[in-house]
């Protein structure tokens, strides 16, 4: 199976990114379809990056649940912030240090793209030898409420999926 | 739009509700930009257009092709994938290299690297 198409999920994304391209599932479509995917696997195996692990993919859909509300919530928040401010004003931007646990290179590439996605947060940095993050949070109010929202409603539930 | 009139009253309102909400979000995150002092501040504002905005814009346009050709019109979804994937690399890579130059230049408040990067 590993030797024939050595990342299905891969070519399963891909060959679904072809089918609503081409807004067909004719055999011809699939079978086109099919030959991309499977070359873009073995493409991106030729590559060989670091073998991901998802230990627990049924999670990922409540989790990506979640993230919609959040980025709702906080579309919200910084519209809000946006057309609210007066020069400055009383809000404080800043940068937070946090302390993570998680290892998995796609749970940290996950963690990164659901924290910057979400308005008012940005992913910075990482430092692998030490394991911190750098986030700057638009509207910090409490250092440690940022620590304790990454850590309890993403890194907590990603370690889940990804290690 | 030859057959925009062609569509019932509901359909028509709602497209455009979503469309304007969805472009008041970019004027919004672009106001953002204009009035945020720090180059850190003004990552945030784009993210309004980036998800919200841009998601109201395309399901308004699932919605009306769908209806004017009577068929489910879905390869929006692999515009949203794509934005949602490609944005943060952006602003992390911009937001990175200000961090750098501003390290460097000793500008600015900015945190100091890791002890390990010293």
């Amino acid at each position: 199976m590993r030797r024939v198409l050595p990342h299905p999920l891969i070519a399963l994304f891909l060959l679904g990114a072809w089918l609503l391209l081409v807004e067909s599932v004719s055999p011809g479509a699939v079978l086109l379809g099919g030959v991309l995917a499977a070359g873009g696997s073995w493409a991106l195996a030729s590559l060989a990056p670091p073998r991901a692990r998802l230990r627990r993919l049924a999670l990922a859909p409540g989790l990506l649940c979640d993230v919609l509300v959040e980025v709702l919530r906080s579309n919200y928040a910084v519209a809000r912030i946006i057309l609210s401010s007066t020069k400055g004003g009383a809000r404080r931007s800043g940068f937070v240090r946090i302390r993570l646990d998680m290892r998995a290179p796609y749970g940290l590439a996950a963690l990164a793209c659901i924290l910057t996605t979400t308005p008012g947060t940005v992913w910075v940095d990482y430092d692998s030898a030490e394991g911190t993050m750098l986030l700057h949070v638009l509207d910090l109010v409490d250092e440690a409420e940022w620590v304790r929202i990454v850590k309890e409603r993403w890194e907590r539930r990603l370690m889940e999926i990804f290690e | 739009m030859t057959h925009a009139a062609e569509l019932p009253a509901w359909a028509a309102l709602s497209v455009a509700v979503l469309l304007l909400f969805g472009a008041g979000l970019a004027l919004v995150g672009a106001v953002g930009l204009l009035r945020f002092g720090s180059f850190y501040e003004r990552v945030h504002a784009p993210t309004l257009a980036t998800t919200f905005g841009i998601g109201c814009v395309l399901v308004a346009s699932m919605l009306f092709f769908s209806l004017v050709q009577s068929r489910f019109i879905l390869h929006e979804v692999l515009i949203a994938v794509l934005v949602v994937i490609t944005t943060p690399v952006t602003l992390m890579l911009l937001t990175r290299a200000a961090l750098y130059r501003d390290r460097i230049e000793g500008r600015e408040a900015v945190p100091p690297p890791p002890r390990s990067r010293r």
